[in-house]
């Protein structure tokens, strides 16, 4: 008994405690990650394909889920059969009584189309503007060879799309402008030199369209003769091919390299279908942007707000008071933030705006609608408490003694406050910053009111004056994971997607903070921290 | 304020404020400093407070903090080119006068002064007095040293640079001249971009001083400089402030006797914020004019 309170008095089982709650919460954050990271990472990996026999016909496809016996309910195996064109499904569930052994037929393929999804069978044949090339095995390592120039193609027409169609399209909108304020002012000269313009740029535009149409239709003339396993055929033109995998017939060189293209895929490229397959670029880039955005903005109007608060400010209970409002402003749920975002910043600031400098343009709204600056504004209103807080704190860390040094000097009280306080201040300035980035990046709902969309047609910043468009609607990765998610119809197929935009969210926000920490460390090392 | 007859019995009889001693002061220093200070930051610019032989006059000055008195009418004159120390028990006053004469404890909330504390014939107490150009002629060094985060460079051009001082061939010149002034120069010239925080304690003394110095201020203002040094750093900064009396007029707090008999030419001693005695060094410490002076400076006080 006296030892139990010895132990206790010296304080070994408060260590105890602590370090155990402390595992507790590493080994849970360890395990989130962990886990989206597991689901997430292996979905890239090519999976056997496995034919079956059943009753109904047989099945070939990925054994992507088991289910026990569950009462009456007998054991069943999920298959990932593909050919959504053809089934109506990517997925079947089947008895495993029913199920014969497996087989694992090497001619079998999982071919990434642009539409319906992956094809799972095999390729009987292939031609050539309807003349058959090869037939058989021949036809796969034939198909094979051509993919990568195909591919090209199609990397080209979608560069001219995006690029000097994208880039008419933006000039002939502008002459339309112009056009429409001459009108008004009745000036005939200008109104033909405009037209002659416009009549130049069609033109170009045409031509543009027919040899994108050439590209296209050369792209079409390569197909593919495709089979199921229970028989049925379908052909596919070789330019919507985007990766053939014969996962059967593959060493772990070739299903690592499948396996790598998959996740560049994934990291570099526009997403497809709705968004449950393809890349999901714009998303990381909508997220990091947005949130470089917010940081902006906090920075100025947090710092401001604590300078004022804590330096100029006579303390009193009206400071008392708006300290206490600010510090609430964190607990104000953040769909409510968003729908002050949408009143206030989309449609009286913005519908403002458009009216004194967009007019042009309307009813087509410019600002007048949710967009990457408002969505940031937003974000910035919700962190900025915890960027006074900190800075609040960071500013009474500064010595006494080095103000009083400072105004001794006869610096006025400004200069000591940007001169010594606010560089001293700095690092705890970034810690601020660094906890409103990690909340920031990870809201969703305020998003929703006031810019983030499921799929933008353009990125917030690209190579067109004035290439920052903070105008524009952004897609964004916590987004991305509800829309992949929840509003998709082929969410079972999506749902490794959840957990690798999930993965790449949390990644987003760490590489973020590193880089904040990383400054806050080189400053600290510039302020020099001992005193002797 | 001035109620003699509310002094405590032992100091009933305060003898006048004897007319400080003119040391070093001479017309010619004074008139080349005019130059330096010829920036219209009036009331100060006036001639008296440049050639005057009293630098600082302090006159019935009453100081409140909240309702406590920490000053009780003091009245007491600083020589030009002299060193004056206070001397007295802790919690007499002597920080709190000092920073009186630069305005420092302006800064403190609930502050009462009553008085004046003049400059030549300027009153710097007074409405409209420039305060920022006030502190400019009145450097200080903090018992504790206190550089800033910054080169050594750095800390020594400050004072130049929030005046606008940009050139960088006069802010060379301006820090070398200032370390040298503070016998820093030969420890730090080949490290100036390096922190000021990586210095010794002594040497950190050392350049708060060549950063009061840098401002070429009339007066510099020191508390307890030496209070966390060694008796070697000691030494050096004593040293320097008798080097310095002949550019500047120095004011010093210190509680170390030794340290006042060495360096002061004049003493001022205070207790319980009243001023007891002061006048010649050598007098003071030879001669006590008080009894209060002569336990306090033989240790038998309290
Ligand atoms: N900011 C302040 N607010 C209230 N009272 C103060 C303040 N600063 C000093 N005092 C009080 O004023 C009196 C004089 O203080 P002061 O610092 O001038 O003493 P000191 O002579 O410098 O003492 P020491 O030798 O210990 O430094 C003390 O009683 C002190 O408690
Ligand atoms: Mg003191």
């Amino acid at each position: 008994m006296s030892r139990l309170a010895e132990r206790f008095r010296q304080g070994g089982v408060f260590v105890w405690l602590s370090a155990t709650v402390l595992a507790f919460c590493l080994a849970m954050i360890i395990g989130l990650v962990g886990y989206i990271a597991a689901k997430g990472m292996g979905y890239f990996w090519p999976s056997p394909l496995v034919q079956v026999q059943t009753p109904d016909g047989p099945i070939l496809g990925e054994i992507t889920g088991q289910q026990p016996t569950h009462g009456e309910e007998p054991a069943k195996t999920q298959f990932r059969v593909g050919n959504r064109d053809i089934y109506g499904q990517d997925f079947r569930w089947v008895p495993t009584a029913d199920l014969s052994a497996p087989e694992f037929p090497k001619d079998a393929l999982l071919i990434e189309r642009l539409e319906y999804g992956p094809f799972i069978g095999r390729i009987v044949s292939l031609s050539h503007d309807g003349q058959p090339v090869a037939t058989g095995p021949a036809a796969i390592t034939e198909a094979a060879s051509r993919l990568p120039e195909t591919l090209r193609i199609r990397r080209h027409i979608q560069s001219i799309e995006k690029g000097q169609v994208g880039d008419l399209n933006r000039r002939i909108e502008r002459i339309r402008l112009a056009r429409r304020k001459l009108e008004e002012g009745r000036d005939a000269s200008a109104l033909q030199a405009l037209d002659a313009k416009a009549a130049a740029l069609q033109t170009t535009y045409d031509e543009l369209q027919t040899s994108l149409e050439q590209s296209r239709s050369e792209s079409k003339a390569w197909i593919l003769g495709l089979q199921t396993v229970d028989g049925q055929t379908r052909d596919l033109p070789l330019g919507s091919v985007v990766r053939m995998v014969p996962a059967n017939a593959m060493n772990r060189f070739d299903k690592l390299g499948v396996y790598l293209s998959r996740l560049w895929e994934f990291l570099a490229d526009d997403p497809r279908e709705s968004n449950t397959e393809g890349g999901i670029f714009p998303a990381i880039f909508g997220t990091v942007m947005m949130v470089l955005v917010m940081s902006v903005l906090v920075v100025p109007l947090g710092v401001i707000t604590a300078l004022y608060l804590r330096e100029y400010a006579r303390q009193g209970w009206v400071v008392r008071a708006v300290r206490v409002a600010v510090n609430n402003l964190a607990g104000v749920p953040s769909i409510v933030f968003g729908v002050f975002g949408l009143g206030f910043f989309v449609y009286s600031l913005g519908g403002t705006i458009d009216q004194l400098f967009f007019s042009d343009s309307l009813p087509t709204p410019t600002y007048g609608t949710g967009g990457i600056l408002w969505a940031s504004l937003t974000l910035s209103l919700l962190t900025v408490p915890v960027v006074v807080v900190a800075t609040e704190e960071a500013l009474g860390a500064v010595p006494r003694s080095q103000r009083e040094a400072s105004l001794a000097m006869g610096a006025t009280k400004w200069q000591t406050l940007w001169n010594i306080v606010l560089p001293s201040a700095t690092p705890g300035i970034l810690t601020g910053l660094i906890l409103a980035i990690a909340r920031g990046a990870g809201e969703v709902a305020p998003l929703m009111l006031t810019g983030v969309v499921k799929l933008a047609p353009s990125m917030p910043l690209d190579g067109t004056f004035p290439f920052f468009h903070l105008d524009r609607k952004f897609m964004h990765l916590g987004f991305h994971i509800y829309d992949v998610g929840f509003q998709s119809p082929n969410s079972e197929a999506a749902k490794p997607m959840v957990f690798m935009a999930s993965f790449l969210l949390l990644l987003v926000v760490v590489i973020l903070n590193l880089f904040a920490l990383n400054l806050r460390r080189k400053l600290r090392e510039r302020l020099g921290g001992s005193t002797f | 304020m001035m109620n003699p007859g509310a002094i405590d019995m032992e100091i009933d009889d305060p003898r006048p404020v004897p007319e400080p001693t003119l040391l070093h002061a001479s017309l010619d220093g004074a008139a080349k400093r005019v130059g330096i200070f010829s920036q219209p930051d009036l009331p100060l610019t006036d001639p008296s407070v440049l050639s005057a032989p009293t630098m600082l006059k302090v006159e019935r000055l009453n100081l409140f903090y909240g309702e406590k008195q920490a000053l009780d009418d003091i009245n007491l004159q600083v020589a030009r080119n002299s060193v004056t120390s206070f001397i007295g028990p802790s919690g007499c006053g002597k920080s709190t006068l000092l920073r009186c004469l630069n305005r420092m404890n302006d800064l403190i909330d609930d502050v009462r002064i009553q008085g004046r504390v003049m400059m030549g014939d300027t009153d710097i107490y007074a409405p409209g007095t420039d305060v920022i150009a006030l502190r400019k002629r009145a450097g200080m060094v903090f018992q504790k040293s206190n550089p800033f985060p910054k080169s050594i460079f750095e800390n020594v051009a400050y004072g130049l640079r929030i005046q606008g001082q940009g050139d960088r061939v006069v802010l060379e010149e301006a820090v070398e001249r200032s370390l040298k002034g503070a016998g820093l120069w030969e420890e730090v010239k080949d490290r100036l971009k390096d922190s000021a925080q990586g210095l010794s304690g002594g040497q950190q003394q050392r350049l708060c001083i060549a950063r009061a110095l840098a401002v070429r201020p009339e007066i510099i203002l020191m508390d307890e400089p030496c209070s966390a040094l060694d008796p070697i750093a000691t030494a050096r900064v004593e040293e320097l402030i008798l080097e310095l009396k002949r550019e500047f007029t120095i004011v010093i707090v210190t509680h170390n006797m030794q340290q006042a008999a060495r360096v002061s030419d004049h003493t001022a001693f205070f207790w319980m914020g009243k001023l007891i005695e002061t006048g010649l060094t050598e007098k003071l410490f030879t001669n006590p004019g008080h009894r209060m002076t002569e336990d306090y400076i033989t240790g038998r006080f309290g």
